[in-house]
């Protein structure tokens, strides 16, 4: 790694919005990616880490502007000037992209040997019998079984890993110089998530081509990258060789991003925040003391006895099959105790939560409540409990209606529960609850769309906390949130829970957070419970195969020993 | 592409606003909003002027002489308005008076006929937008003609709406044997030739406005339906709705105070559509009789008059019509775009 194959200099792009309106998302930023290497791009959500990276294939929306001053060399010439055509031949064949979304990367209605085999046609004028060739090597390559007969599957009949595998094999065909992965394994199960890293190392390492990775989690940048680059709100807060930016950082941003992440070994009673950082002129107060649970009271307040939920589906006139969501499933959650939920995606932990709320009936089994069998209840008598459980979805985006002001939405369930006299006071209480979860008190009066992704999580907190719940299912609550913004809720969670007793059902696919948010804790796996126990016991020794494949699988960051 | 999520300036600061005042406030800094706005305003006053006989109410008075000319147009040649000469027979007058029983009478009837003459007032050899068959002032045709016009295009598509609102919630929401039925009731009414179904009621419930409305609403609602139902299909596993089943809110809350308000630009754009084409079906309906009654006007009549008068050259009555349906129906289309988007706060 010593001449430079990419070199950005000074790049600038804004963003037109509306008539009158241009906001810079870019704000003159410079790096190199060096031959054989991988650099990464760090950072959160508008850090411009996407835009940057897209600027280098010109892939950037029609209301960008790219300042003229910025340049992007590669091969002896400016990319953001070079003529259309030009950049044509480059894309695709120098320089490839890899996406997030493998499934809508995909063009839904062509076998995947096809658009593989459209790249090596446009680049290599094979002809088809030779590109059908190539598509079977270059898919044998990427990992795919029977990479024959997968020649004509269509992307709907892959799984996800595979999906982004056909993504990587059709960015490799014509051997790039630089692959441009922009979150490629965001959108996976972290077992998968493992996988396509090791691929991608792999394939760097064969091919001597240069990696530009682009993630919002450090823990992946620092198993897969040389070098780091992290960005801030359009612009660059450090950069260097990975081990420089992991063993010593020097920006206190870059501290703080590195520490705000909940980590295995150790629990403290409030992870730290980026504000903890930046104010505190680079000497964080970190709390190291340890976080204590409350204690098992005689009875679990929840008490699940082989819940079950088997959807049938018509397959012929008569013939019907069933899909177990979830089998058998019995577990207990204690007043103001965490019950993490672990599992990847279809294991069947988001049924659990919609079979305590009832927001979608068992098949078979029984949920007692305080003594109480909520799956008997009738509709009517179902709302009492109603408030006493509550919900908080994965998505801010969609979980708040759009059309209601905070106020309405903090104010509509008091409303249907009869808290508070008046309207008035419904709107007082409100105000106050938004104070409480840490928003601004005339919050109330602006619509949904006006807040941060975790200000609108906030918002949903404080609508469950209006009826003062016993319970909170927090389904994948953090999980769409930037690191640091992950931080700040997972402690207002904490806060919460000391104050008011809350028992909180805890459901991740993120293992660390779970390890840092769960007292007890339940692994799940393809509808069933594979193993359970306390957190600390699961996590220093599993038992059940799969649990210990899930904790092989975390990204653990930069590790100065790493074979 | 993670683009930078600003909260929009403006509104961010004061005391609460209403959605409808917020609403108010963001369709006034809209140009073409409010300039339709004031359109739609100015049909509206015309037709309450209309309406309790203000402006137009004497259109049925043959003011002007058949096909008057318009004013602006003074001088053309109007060869229908002159009484028709019948030619002089040729050839010498015949007398006979003598063989004529009745000959001793006419002179007695001439006397007659001399007193009881009536005095026709004298008629307008022009009128501000000229005259129709009858001499009656076009402008004032399409003054009365846009009351009944919009009246029956409005009410008929509120009808059809609301039907097709509440069918398409219904279904879309609830699914399973509800929605079933109701694709079934919807099959049969699209199965069915629009012209007929329009023949049957008319047919059934006789001719006025009133049934004007019903049919038009009647038969005009299966395409909304179509849109809500699959608006709510898809709303009604969102997650807001979820949340909003989560603090117990009822299925009625749940279809029209949180999904309604999110669908509304889907119903405004239909409705506005609605209107559109219903005052386009009126014209047809008065074209095959079944229309507004014969004694009153509305553009659709005045369209059908047209044709035969556009061969003889006279072409303001349909220009007035047209005109007439032009601008208003523009202008409706496009303040319910603007109200579309005042009404959603995710735009600007």
């Amino acid at each position: 790694m010593d001449a430079n194959l990419v070199s950005v200099r000074d790049l600038r792009v804004s963003f037109r919005l509306g008539k009158t309106r241009i906001v810079e998302a870019v704000r003159g930023i410079s790096f190199d990616v060096p031959e054989n290497a991988t650099v990464a791009l760090v950072g959160e959500s508008g850090s411009g880490k996407s835009v940057s990276a897209m600027s280098i294939v010109r892939l950037l929306p029609d209301n960008a502007i790219v300042d003229p001053a910025s340049r992007v060399d590669f091969g002896g010439a400016n990319l953001l000037t070079a003529p259309i055509d030009s950049l044509r031949r480059i894309r695709g064949k120098d320089i490839t992209v890899v996406f997030q979304e493998p499934m809508s990367s995909l063009n839904p209605v062509f076998t995947v040997g096809f658009q593989i085999s459209e790249v090596l046609r446009l680049h290599l004028n094979l002809s088809p019998k030779q590109a059908n060739d190539r598509v079977i090597e270059l898919l044998t390559e990427v990992g795919i079984p029977e990479p024959k007969a997968r020649v004509d599957s269509y992307p709907h009949e892959l799984s996800g890993g595979q999906q982004q595998r056909v993504m990587i094999a059709m960015a490799i065909a014509c051997e790039p110089k630089l692959l441009i992965a922009d979150e490629p394994t965001t959108a996976l199960d972290v077992t998968v998530q493992r996988q396509i890293l090791e691929l991608i190392a792999r394939l760097q390492d064969k091919h001597r081509m240069s990696v530009l990775f682009i993630s919002h989690d450090l823990g992946v940048v620092g198993e897969i990258a040389d070098r780091v680059v992290v960005m801030r709100e359009g612009t660059v807060r450090e950069s260097g060789p990975v081990e420089a930016i992991f063993a010593d950082p020097r920006d206190a941003y870059t501290k703080a991003l590195l520490a705000c992440r909940p980590r295995l070994d150790v629990k403290p009673k409030r992870l730290p925040v980026i504000d903890d950082f930046l104010a505190g002129g680079g000497r964080p107060i970190v709390v190291t003391e340890d976080r204590v649970a409350r204690p098992h009271e005689d009875k679990p307040l929840i008490e699940a006895r082989g819940l079950s939920k088997i959807y049938r589906l018509k397959t012929g006139l008569f013939a019907r099959k069933s899909i177990p969501a979830v089998q058998e499933a019995s577990f207990s959650l204690w007043r103001g105790r965490t019950l993490g939920v672990v599992g990847e995606s279809g294991s069947g932990k988001t049924t659990i939560g919609m079979l305590l709320m009832r927001l979608t009936e068992a098949t078979t089994g029984e949920v007692k409540f305080d003594g109480t069998d909520l799956l008997r209840l009738t509709d009517a008598q179902m709302m009492a409990y109603r408030r006493r459980i509550q919900i908080i979805f994965q998505n801010p985006y969609a979980s708040l209606n759009p059309r209601f002001t905070v106020g309405q939405i903090l104010a509509e369930p008091m409303k249907i529960h009869r808290i508070g006299a008046s309207d008035d006071e419904r709107f007082e209480r409100a105000a106050a609850l938004a104070m409480r979860v840490g928003l601004a008190p005339d919050s109330i009066h602006k619509y949904p769309h006006e807040f941060s992704g975790g200000q609108r999580q906030r918002i949903a907190i404080a609508r469950c906390l209006s009826m003062q719940p016993e319970v909170l299912i927090c389904d994948e609550s953090v999980s769409a949130l930037d690191v640091s913004v992950q931080a700040t809720v997972l402690n207002l969670l904490l806060d919460l829970q000391d104050e008011f007793a809350i028992s909180y059902l805890f459901i991740s696919h993120d293992l660390a957070v779970v390890k840092y948010m769960a007292d007890d804790m339940l692994v799940m796996h393809d509808g069933a419970i594979v193993e359970r126990g306390s957190a600390e016991a699961i996590y220093e020794s599993p038992q059940h195969e799969y649990t210990r494949r899930l904790l092989r699988s975390i990204p653990a960051g930069y590790r100065p020993a790493r074979g | 592409m993670a683009a930078a999520v600003e909260p929009f300036p403006g509104e961010a600061a004061g005391r609460s606003q209403g959605v409808w005042a917020a609403a108010w406030t963001r369709l006034k800094a809209d140009r073409i909003g409010t300039f339709c706005l004031a359109v739609v305003a100015a049909f509206m006053a015309l037709i309450l002027l209309s309406a309790t006989g203000l402006v137009a109410g004497g259109w049925q008075v043959e003011k002007g002489v058949p096909y008057a000319n318009p004013t602006f147009l003074g001088d053309a040649p109007n060869i229908e308005s002159q009484a028709v000469d019948l030619a002089a027979p040729k050839g010498p007058p015949v007398d006979i008076s003598d063989i004529d029983p009745l000959a001793p009478k006419y002179d007695e009837w001439g006397k007659r006929a001399a007193e009881i003459q009536t005095i026709s007032p004298p008629r307008a050899e022009t009128l501000p937008f000229g005259g129709d068959r009858w001499g009656r002032d076009v402008l004032a045709k399409a003054i009365k003609g846009a009351q009944i016009s919009i009246f029956v295009g409005v009410f008929a598509a509120v009808l059809a709406t609301f039907i097709g609102t509440v069918l398409g919630a219904t279904a879309g929401y609830f699914g399973g044997r509800a929605g079933d039925l109701l694709e079934w009731v919807y099959n049969v009414f699209t199965a069915i030739p629009g012209i007929l179904l329009i023949f049957a009621f008319a047919a059934v419930v006789g001719r006025g406005i009133d049934t004007v409305i019903l049919i038009l609403g009647l038969t005009g609602w299966t395409g909304i339906y179509r849109l809500v139902r699959a608006e709510y299909i898809k709303h009604a596993s969102r997650e807001y709705v979820r949340a909003a089943q989560a603090i117990g809110a009822s299925h009625s809350s749940r279809m029209f105070v949180h999904i309604l308000p999110n669908i509304s630009h889907v119903v405004l754009v239909q409705l506005s559509l609605l209107v559109v084409g219903f005052i386009k079906s009126e014209v047809i309906l008065s074209f095959l009789g079944l229309g507004v009654p014969i004694e009153m006007v509305s553009w659709g009549t005045m369209l059908a008059e047209a044709q035969t008068e556009l061969v003889i050259g006279k072409w303001w009555q349909l220009a007035a019509a047209t005109l007439f349906m032009a601008v208003f129906l523009t202008a409706f289309s496009l303040l319910t775009d603007a109200l579309r988007d005042a009404l959603d706060p995710k735009l600007r």
